[in-house]
């Protein structure tokens, strides 16, 4: 029983396999690419193992306390920055090879051609509070 | 305001319900959602009208709320003209229905994690809402985990496979999550042991429930005010509780004398001698270190065997510790943890400190973390 973040990227991830941007999908391609989503997170939640998920504009930009007494200030947004975090799901699951194998089917999502795109995702561990109880 | 329903006396009876409608016939999945269901219909009613017998009372409400839920199935069946072939009934035992569903929830065709669902909820008499709370998941997902647990066991022929340890891991487990929200896991945990260790003469099952005790004696010492942990050395031990560590103790010596040793049992000796030193210099680490080598020898525990490293630094020399941790591969969690607190004790301040940060990027919790860091900063800021 751990949790884990998928991370899925829009820049900053190694290249994926099946790497056509997504504006050149054909539609019954991105349609296809959509459903795959909604029902994997579905199939999750009837296993017990989904907690959640969101996706990310990609734009934003960067903000940082100016001091006491004055608004942040903001920046960028930066064009060159390399990691763009585009979007995350977390799964609760029993253990990290079962975390593995469910970031290795969220991969194959269909892509262009119809094909899995084969991306890379982050696999991160959350940290949990406290020890066990036990430690 | 009217009075509130005791919740715990209400979920000790739980398991005694769901026993009373498999002896009636029931199948498992209906019955444990008619409990449920029963139990809500309590929280409802009895703050105005208290039941004269509060067993008889939820046993009759689950009885009927198991026939509805039967009628309605059938006639949503006859309605889709579906002929389905009843499966058969697991047959309920004869004596001990309490341990049979302990044994059932924990049945080793489950995953940990639904089995420990499974348990709070059966047993324990936890809401889905609850358990989903106490594990940070959303509702739907808990209730999933259990149905599919259900539905699991539905198909699954009940033996006796795992027996008494199986049901001891998934309440190990439990115990171990701790307290999230408001459902305090280790309170649940302690009550269901006590529960099971009033049905078994397994002594592992007393011994886990010493363990339990002993652990938590020590649980109001072990963090501060701002949530931040305390070391067992630095613990005001004026804190822990004695009552609790005087009924652990005298479990753990029940359970000795039947001289069956289990990984329990050896644990909880070890708790019970730290419990039993006045102050962390009056530790008896020579008998510590013998109990780690029981347990070493009983499971093949990587953490028993770090422990049983640091027990040595204090038995025999930070050295002689030091020299047991280099047997072991550097890839164990805490493995840097153990390597700089036994460093600091032989007075290799700058490598503990670089093993204390080090140790800080390999913690699997946030307050583990946070300790480690301040062990570093605590050495790197000392007058050079």
């Amino acid at each position: 029983m751990a949790k884990y973040l998928l991370l899925k990227h829009y820049r900053g991830a190694p290249e994926a396999v099946n790497n056509v941007p997504m504006d050149q999908w054909a539609p019954e391609e991105l349609s296809a690419h959509i459903q795959y989503m909604n029902d994997f997170a579905d199939r999750l939640e009837h296993s017990g193992e989904y907690v959640d998920s969101q996706a990310l504009a990609p734009d934003g930009v960067w903000v940082r306390s100016a001091g006491e007494g004055r608004p942040p200030v903001t920046d960028g947004p930066f064009a060159e920055t390399k990691d763009l975090v585009a979007g995350w799901m977390i799964i609760d699951v029993d253990t990290y090879d079962r975390a593995v194998e469910l970031a290795g089917e969220l991969s194959a999502a269909p892509g262009a051609g119809g094909r899995a795109i084969h991306e890379w995702l982050e696999l991160r561990p959350f940290l949990t509070d406290a020890p066990a109880s036990t430690d | 305001m009217a009075p509130v329903v005791d919740e715990t006396m209400l979920r000790e009876l739980v398991p005694q319900v769901l026993s009373a409608l498999i002896h009636r016939g029931a199948d498992f999945a209906t019955a444990e959602d008619a409990v449920q269901e029963a139990l809500v219909e309590a929280v409802r009613h009895w703050p105005r009208q208290p039941p004269k017998d509060a067993k008889a009372w939820l046993i009759s409400v689950a009885w009927k709320k198991f026939l509805d839920a039967v009628r309605s199935d059938a006639a949503r069946r006859r309605r889709e003209d579906i002929v389905h072939a009843e499966p058969a009934a697991i047959p309920a035992p004869a004596t001990d229905d309490t341990l049979w569903l302990y044994m059932r929830c924990a049945h080793p065709a489950l995953s940990p994690s639904s089995a420990v669902a499974l348990t709070l909820r059966a047993v324990g008499g936890l809401t889905t809402g609850q358990i989903a709370q106490a594990y940070m998941v959303p509702e739907r997902t808990m209730a999933q985990r259990i149905t599919r647990a259900k539905r699991k066991l539905a198909g699954a022929r009940f033996t006796e496979p795992g027996g008494v340890i199986t049901v001891l891991k998934v309440l190990y487990l439990i115990f171990n999550e701790g307290y999230s929200g408001d459902v305090d896991l280790v309170v649940e945990a302690i009550r269901l042991m006590r529960q099971l260790a009033g049905l078994t003469h397994h002594p592992e099952a007393q011994g886990l429930l010493a363990l339990m005790l002993l652990t938590t004696a020590r649980r109001p010492a072990r963090t501060a005010a701002d949530g931040s942990l305390i070391p067992l050395p630095l613990q005001d031990r004026t804190l822990w509780d004695r009552s609790l560590i005087s009924e652990g103790t005298a479990v753990l010596q029940r359970a000795l004398s039947r001289d069956q040793l289990g990984e329990y049992q050896a644990q909880a000796a070890i708790a019970a001698l730290h419990a039993d030193a006045q102050t962390a210099q009056e530790t008896d680490w020579i008998q510590i270190l013998e109990w780690y080598d029981e347990l070493v020898g009983l499971v093949s525990s990587p953490v028993a065997r770090l422990n049983r490293a640091v027990a040595r630094g204090h038995a025999e020399s930070p050295g002689a510790g030091l020299a047991e941790l280099d047997r072991l591969p550097d890839s164990l969690p805490r493995h840097s943890a153990t390597a700089a607190y036994l460093h600091e004790m032989r007075g290799d301040l700058t490598e503990a400190a670089r093993l204390y940060a080090q140790a800080a990027t390999k913690a699997s919790n946030l307050a583990e973390r946070n300790h480690m860091l301040h062990q570093a900063s605590r050495l790197n800021s000392r007058p050079s």
